[in-house]
């Protein structure tokens, strides 16, 4: 809908400046493009803009309620719907205490990975800069973010596991101590 | 151009150095090998005493290993009197800190031009080469200009000039970007690789993933061992999809 703001559009059109601006990081396929299409028409949002063109193709514009709907969007924040299932979150959580389960290796796997991630990513906005080609650098530079926001995280978690680790025979000591005395 | 085809520029063979002795011995690098070729940047990443100072300092002949060598441009470090040493590092080996970097009272050219003086060029061939070196880092037009009146952006920018000025060809950068905004690090990061991607190696020691993911290659120490090791070598379809073509 941000795309017909623009003009009339018909999908081929949208799903091809759509993947233009997101570098492709996103790739829709067509008949996802005409559904949704149907669907806001359905919902009067979008409507036909005249006649199908030579190869049968008919071009969409906004309907007033479309409009004031597209426009709502880029004035309204996004909703916290970050991934239900954090994978990474998921596996440290039921690694830490667990036997055979090395936390280091773990972290240290992990870091590189994203790290070689990370690499890619800048080697990919080096290029996009060269070409000018803002809309791609801002979605790179997305990514980038996330990615160094989970090393700091990682950094975080190694340090804290490894202190962890350090204070736990001092602790144990310490209930020891405690069950001798009562 | 594949590395193996490209010329090395660094190499440590086995390195070790150990600080003090019996109890109070610290093993800084233990038995390290990396090697750097034409064209490379490697970042080295790690916790503060895993080795990455001791190893900028070997790599920049300023220190001996206990054991293991030390080669710039094919040339072992230690066959090398002191006063070879010296000549060496002015010749070949440039640093970039995170900062106090620049001469005060020498003007941008005049700072660049230094190291090609001191090892006996005459100022007219020095300002020459300086300003080719200055020209590398998009940075002439402020050639005249006293470090005080630059950006600090601007004065690494000198630095990089500096560092990889006439025949040198080994950059070594301790946290670079350090003292830096993240635009102006980035710009800083940018001339750097571009510098480096013209002939000559760069070792960059920074404790920052989004600069170090600048870099070839980025290698962790900890305790004075490398203990591991990326490179990026991904097409852009296999990293995001098909829908891209870069």
């Amino acid at each position: 809908m941000a795309l017909l703001m623009e003009g009339p559009r018909h999908g081929y059109q949208l799903r091809a400046e759509f993947e233009a601006r997101t570098g492709g990081t996103w790739p829709l396929n067509v008949g996802q493009v005409y559904t949704t299409l149907q669907r806001l028409e359905r919902d009067g949002l979008v409507e036909g803009a005249g006649e199908a063109d030579a190869e049968g193709r008919i071009a969409y514009v906004l309907t007033t309620a479309g409009r004031a709907q597209a426009a709502d969007w880029f004035t309204t924040p996004v909703d916290k719907t970050s991934d239900p299932r954090d994978e990474l979150s998921i596996k440290l959580a039921l690694g830490v205490g667990m036997k055979g389960v090395d936390i280091a290796a773990l972290v240290q796997t992990q870091r590189a990975a994203t790290l070689r991630q990370l690499q890619d990513y800048t080697r990919l906005k080096r290029q996009a800069d060269e070409a000018h080609d803002l809309a791609w650098e801002l979605v790179l530079e997305r990514l980038i973010f996330s990615a160094e926001s989970q090393v700091r995280w990682l950094d975080h978690v190694e340090s804290r596991v490894s202190r962890a680790l350090r204070a736990e025979p001092a602790s144990a000591t310490a209930t020891d101590a405690d069950r001798v005395r009562s | 151009m594949n590395t193996a085809e490209r010329a090395v520029v660094l190499e440590l063979r086995g390195v070790s150095r150990v600080h003090g002795e019996g109890a109070a011995e610290v093993h800084a690098l233990r038995d390290v090998d990396l090697t750097l070729v034409e064209g490379e940047l490697v970042a080295v990443m790690g916790p503060s005493g895993s080795g990455k100072s001791t190893l900028l300092t070997l790599l920049g002949g300023l220190d001996r290993p206990t054991s293991g060598e030390v080669f710039i441009e094919g040339q072992g470090l230690a066959e090398l009197s002191t006063k070879q040493l010296a000549a060496m590092r002015r010749r070949s080996v440039g640093y970039v800190f995170q900062d106090l970097n620049l001469i005060p009272t020498l003007t941008a050219v005049e700072n660049v031009g230094l190291p090609l003086e001191l090892d006996g060029a005459s100022r007219r061939t020095a300002r020459r080469t300086a300003l080719r070196s200055l020209e590398d880092v998009e940075l002439v037009e402020l050639a005249d200009r006293f470090p005080d009146e630059m950006s600090g952006g601007q004065q690494q920018r000198v630095a990089i000039a500096r560092a990889l000025v006439g025949p040198r060809r080994v950059l070594l950068a301790d946290e670079p970007t350090g003292a830096l905004d993240s635009q102006t690090g980035e710009a800083v990061l940018r001339v750097l690789r571009k510098r480096i991607d013209r002939g000559a190696a760069g070792l960059l020691v920074t404790h920052d993933a989004r600069h170090a993911a600048w870099a070839d290659r980025i290698v962790f120490l900890r305790d004075g061992q490398i203990t591991d090791t990326t490179a990026s070598d991904l097409s852009a379809e296999a990293l995001l999809g098909s829908g891209r073509h870069v």
